[in-house]
């Protein structure tokens, strides 16, 4: 099994957990199996038509999957995957 | 050639033996101008170290004034400051530190109307910023004038740092085509901050600065550093220009500033009250509304934010449990949601909305207003 990082900001919806286990021989299968388990972070990821949202990045050790093969970029059970947010805060926070 | 005085000599001198620095570096630094956005968590150790560099001129824009509860993270700013400008009171820290730097100071927010006005003439921006809006336009001029942005953000215990250079790597757009839609990320003002990690992360960006301008060492271009003050880690990912970039792509679409608060729709230039709507309850009638008809009140903060002031009769509902509990809540009862401020809640009156509940309302304010129109005794935070 495949580990997802979880950024802070989106762990209010993975019970505050940061590593999560996924299963699945590609990305998408991957981010399958965390919205099986975590189905609150769903709207996160994904917008209404099933797309994976703009600012939602994922990376492969330090590579983004749009410079690999997207979805569809294959997983093996040792590789570690992360989400990068989009955070804002810096000045007044 | 440099001009340096035996003042300065005496004072860079530890520079100076650097032979990545030397004479020559130090003149250059002289010679360099920086604008900072913003004056808070990350722009003051950038402008305190810049100020001490020899930054010949550095720009600050911001136009919020010191508050107490700044204190925790913003060191450049004191206790005997507050209420004052905060470029004034960083503009005097500065100078007190190197009185043979100019400091210019931008009493304005920094929007789509004036940042080529300032931003022009410069070496480099460091964006130092609390919202998206002022992040694309701060990566948009820097775009639109060649020059690199150094940028930073933090959340919590998280911090992220780069430099985008539009003419050598990637830009923020690149990475971030459209930022995320208002509420799904919290800002540090609901989410919190350590207050050391602007620190950490705005001395990277005021190391950064210091060695582009130097044209020394390897900067962040193309580089995404990811840090975690808690795991003590230092990540770094590969960040790649993006062709199909809209501003610095091969094909650009955005070719002149735009209307960033449109664009990411939310106000860039937070007012610190909520948005007021239809259905915005404020302190006061809701007292009235508790007499009346004792509607359910649903606290949809964190459960450790309830330690900090909590209203009697609440009910704990955080905000990323609504949507997977919403069955617990029924739709013919009267509600009223309750948050710090009135953001947290504003978002979760939209879910409860979507899923077709009408008697909801939004605590206009939050706790906060609650604590000074009804309940001094409650304290602010
Ligand atoms: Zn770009």
């Amino acid at each position: 099994m495949a580990i997802l990082k979880i950024p802070t900001p989106l762990r209010p919806y993975t019970g505050g957990m940061s590593d999560i286990n996924v299963d699945g021989e590609n990305v998408g299968h991957a981010l399958d199996s965390l919205l099986a388990q975590y189905p609150d972070i769903g709207k996160h990821l994904y917008n209404d038509d099933a797309q994976l949202r703009a600012f939602v990045n994922l990376f492969l050790g330090e590579d983004n999957i749009k410079d690999l093969q997207g979805l569809e970029t294959p997983l093996s059970e040792t590789d570690s995957l992360r989400i990068i947010p989009s955070i804002a805060g810096g000045a007044k926070g | 050639m440099t001009n340096l005085s035996h003042e300065e000599i005496l004072r860079y001198s530890r520079h100076l033996l650097i032979p990545e620095v030397g004479m020559d570096g130090q003149q250059k630094l002289k010679d360099s101008s920086v604008l900072i956005i913003g004056t808070g968590g990350l722009g003051s150790p950038v402008a305190l170290y810049l100020a001490a560099a020899g930054i010949g001129r550095i720009g600050l824009v911001d136009f919020d004034v010191v508050d107490e509860s700044n204190l925790q993270r913003q060191i450049i700013h004191s206790l005997d400051r507050v209420g004052e400008l905060k470029i004034e009171s960083a503009r005097a820290r500065m100078l007190g530190l190197n009185p043979g730097i100019q400091v210019d100071v931008y009493n304005e927010p920094f929007t789509s109307g004036n940042a080529m006005r300032i931003a022009t003439g410069y070496d480099l921006i460091i964006d130092g910023t609390d919202n998206f809006p002022t992040r694309y336009l701060s990566n948009d001029v820097a775009v639109f004038l060649g020059i690199p942005n150094i940028y930073g953000s933090i959340f919590r215990f998280d911090g992220q740092a780069s430099v985008f250079y539009a003419k050598e790597g990637p830009c923020y757009r690149c990475l971030f085509p459209e930022p995320p839609p208002p509420g799904l990320v919290p800002s540090c003002a609901e989410g919190g901050v350590l207050g050391i990690l602007p620190g950490t992360i705005g001395t990277i960006q005021a190391t950064e600065a210091i060695k582009v301008l130097l044209g020394i060492g390897s900067p962040l271009i193309g580089k995404l550093l990811l840090y975690n003050a808690l795991d003590m880690s230092f990540d770094f990912v590969k960040l790649k220009k993006n062709p199909a970039c809209t501003v610095c792509g091969t094909n650009p679409t955005v070719t002149e500033l735009i209307d960033y608060e449109e664009f990411c729709g939310v106000p860039g230039h937070d007012t610190g009250g909520s948005i007021e709507s239809d259905w915005d309850i404020t302190p006061e009638e809701l007292v009235e509304e508790i007499k009346l008809s004792s509607p359910r009140l649903i606290d949809v903060r964190e459960p450790h934010e309830l330690a900090i002031s909590v209203m009697p009769g609440v009910e704990n509902l955080p905000l990323g449990q609504i949507a997977s509990r919403m069955s617990e809540f029924d739709s013919a009862q009267e509600m009223v949601l309750i948050c710090k401020s009135g953001q947290r809640s504003m978002r979760a009156l939209e879910l409860f909305l979507g899923a077709g509940f009408r008697k909801v309302k939004n605590l206009q304010g939050g706790m906060n207003a609650w604590a000074k129109d009804v309940d001094p005794s409650l304290p602010i935070y």
